[in-house]
């Protein structure tokens, strides 16, 4: 097995660089989730607007597969409709459990894509999804709230 | 004597595989699970084959047989540790071990020396394992009993500057590991275990980092109870000891109910038999008792004093050599003075799970996260460690691997 094919130059950018790590200060819902194996933590506040994810920051430490996923993540679906968002989540999850039998759909996971080696590396799958869990997490008390209102 | 690597890890078959395409197995993962000579194996398999049957129960040969095996592998603990052959107590683990000396003192009845009351204390420290921690913790809890900890320096000690207020007239309970499984840091056992004995508290010794490192002698020791670990030791999994003084394993009340830690039984009472059966209901884990005590014939082969030597001068090599490493932080005592070979170390930002893959790319094991120990991770300001653990098969050549796929590591997360 190539470590190249886990570690991909876009994976270590977004390590390097992470996109929308700065809480933000207003949000529909905020969630902590830890990786109880080794410790990853991560605090996420989500913003849906009229259907839509207007917002997602985050902050945390992890790994480097747990911090570009969840900068990959908060790329891919600030914009989309909590519908579209659910069904690149669900596309995502899919690839993580495959054990690399699957490629995945590049065309609606776009950067998300260069995770799918995870997938051969079983100790590491938890580390990729605890951003997309915290996300899923935020965006049903995020529904719920909106729904009381 | 000395003890040669190179030989002993020919009676442990898994260095015969490889790992990742190819690789040499560089194992530096022992303080989790230790790898099994042929001895054992066979020992384990050579029961089922030929022994099996229940112990302790049945009228015929082959129960004869299986009880003879895992007495006489009790024979072999109680020696191994310098104890007594009734004051060995087998479980499923040494977690189990652990539970059963909480739950048991928790149900000990007013008047019983292990009675636990609202603002009796339980110590133990910020360096314990979750299981010597949770237990005592939850304990308290159940009880109203106040649970109290020594703290951990940044040099990865127990301070005992305040060993009086820690330990106090009001403590039931010492509850400590010998040796940390994250900092490799060995307690200052005597000191602590006398003041216990002023203040005349039970003092609960976890040995799983200890027993299969260092010669333990408990008669040597000035405590009431130990436990450790089978796997850790060169033995199955599915094993634990708890040795205990007569004594007490009399008159601490059984954790467990069952089968065959009954004296009599009617359908609204029942009275116990005697240690250590009183606290092995059901059918026993035979094979891996059966195992365990050939392990420790195994390394009383060795020789527990050659093995300690051994691993002192490996684990002196492993901390000069990785403190050459720019950036790498030991996490714990930087010298091999009261120290195993449990050596913990962060690597600059890299992330210690970033780190442990590019090391088994190079077909190193070892772990990383926070080891069960996740209060001390924290009070020592990481969110994780990567860990080399040593044993006897491990020599200077692993130790070199593991410096240069480090250094790799480096220059790869850069």
């Amino acid at each position: 097995m190539n470590l190249d094919s886990l570690y991909q130059e876009v994976i270590l950018d977004h390590y390097k660089r992470p996109q929308n790590k700065k809480l933000a200060t207003t949000f529909d819902a905020q969630v902590h989730h830890v990786n109880p194996s080794c410790g990853d933590e991560i605090d996420l506040n989500l913003v849906i607007r009229n259907g839509v994810v207007t917002s997602i920051t985050w902050d945390g430490v992890g790994c480097s597969i747990s911090q570009a996923s969840v900068s990959i993540l908060t790329e891919l679906l600030i914009g989309k409709s909590i519908t579209e968002a659910y069904a690149i989540y669900d596309n995502f999850v899919a690839l993580m459990q495959s054990k690399g039998e699957i490629s995945g759909d590049e065309s609606v996971l776009e950067d998300a894509i260069a995770l799918a080696g995870v997938s051969k590396y079983p100790a590491r799958i938890k580390c990729a999804l605890l951003g997309w869990m915290a996300f899923k997490d935020a965006s049903v008390q995020a529904q719920a709230k909106s729904e009381l209102e | 004597m000395t003890l040669d690597p190179g030989v002993i890890r020919k009676d442990f078959p898994i260095f015969n595989r490889t790992i990742r395409d190819g690789k040499k197995l560089v194992y530096l993962d022992s303080g989790a699970t230790s790898q099994k000579p042929n001895s054992v194996m066979d020992a384990e398999s050579d029961f089922y084959r030929n022994h099996n049957a229940a112990a302790h129960r049945g009228a015929h040969q082959l129960a004869e047989e299986a009880t003879e095996a895992i007495e006489s592998a009790r024979g072999v603990v109680a020696s191994f540790l310098g104890g007594a052959v009734d004051e060995i107590v087998f479980t499923k683990s040494s977690t189990e071990a652990l539970n059963l000396l909480a739950y048991s003192i928790g149900s000990a009845p007013a008047g019983n020396i292990f009675h636990l009351k609202p603002g009796d204390e339980i110590v133990v420290s910020e360096m314990e394992h979750h299981a010597n921690l949770i237990p005592w913790q939850q304990l308290a809890k159940r009880t109203g009993a106040v649970l109290k900890w020594f703290e951990v320096t940044q040099s990865g000690r127990l301070d005992l500057s305040n060993i009086d207020g820690v330990i106090t007239e009001r403590t039931k309970i010492v509850a400590l590991t010998h040796q940390s499984n994250v900092l490799g840091t060995v307690i200052p056992l005597t000191q602590i275990a006398k003041r216990a004995r002023d203040v005349g508290a039970i003092f609960i010794l976890d040995a799983c980092q200890s027993v299969p490192h260092m010669p333990v002698n408990v008669k040597a020791l000035d405590i009431d109870f130990l436990v450790f670990s089978g796997h850790k030791t060169v033995g199955p999994t599915g094993v634990g000891v708890l040795w205990g003084r007569a004594n007490l394993l009399n008159l601490l009340p059984p954790f467990l109910f069952g089968g065959s830690m009954i004296e009599t039984v009617t359908m609204t009472d029942a009275t116990w038999a005697p240690a250590p059966r009183k606290f092995e209901a059901g059918v026993p884990n035979m094979a891996q008792i059966v195992g365990l005590g050939a392990a420790l014939n195994y390394l009383s082969d060795v020789g527990m004093e050659n093995i300690y030597q051994h691993e002192i001068a490996l684990t002196r090599y492993t901390l000069e050599k990785l403190q050459e490493i720019d950036q790498l932080r030991i996490v714990g005592p930087t010298d091999t003075d009261s120290r195993g070979s449990a050596i913990s170390f962060t690597l600059g930002d890299i992330h210690p799970h970033d780190l442990g893959q590019f090391l088994d790319n190079a077909g190193i094991a070892v772990r990383t996260g926070h080891h069960c120990a996740w209060p001390l991770t924290r009070k020592m300001g990481v969110p994780a460690t990567t860990r080399a653990s040593l044993y006897l098969y491990n020599d200077e050549s692993d130790i070199d691997a593991l410096v240069a796929a480090t250094l790799g590591a480096q220059k790869y997360f850069a």
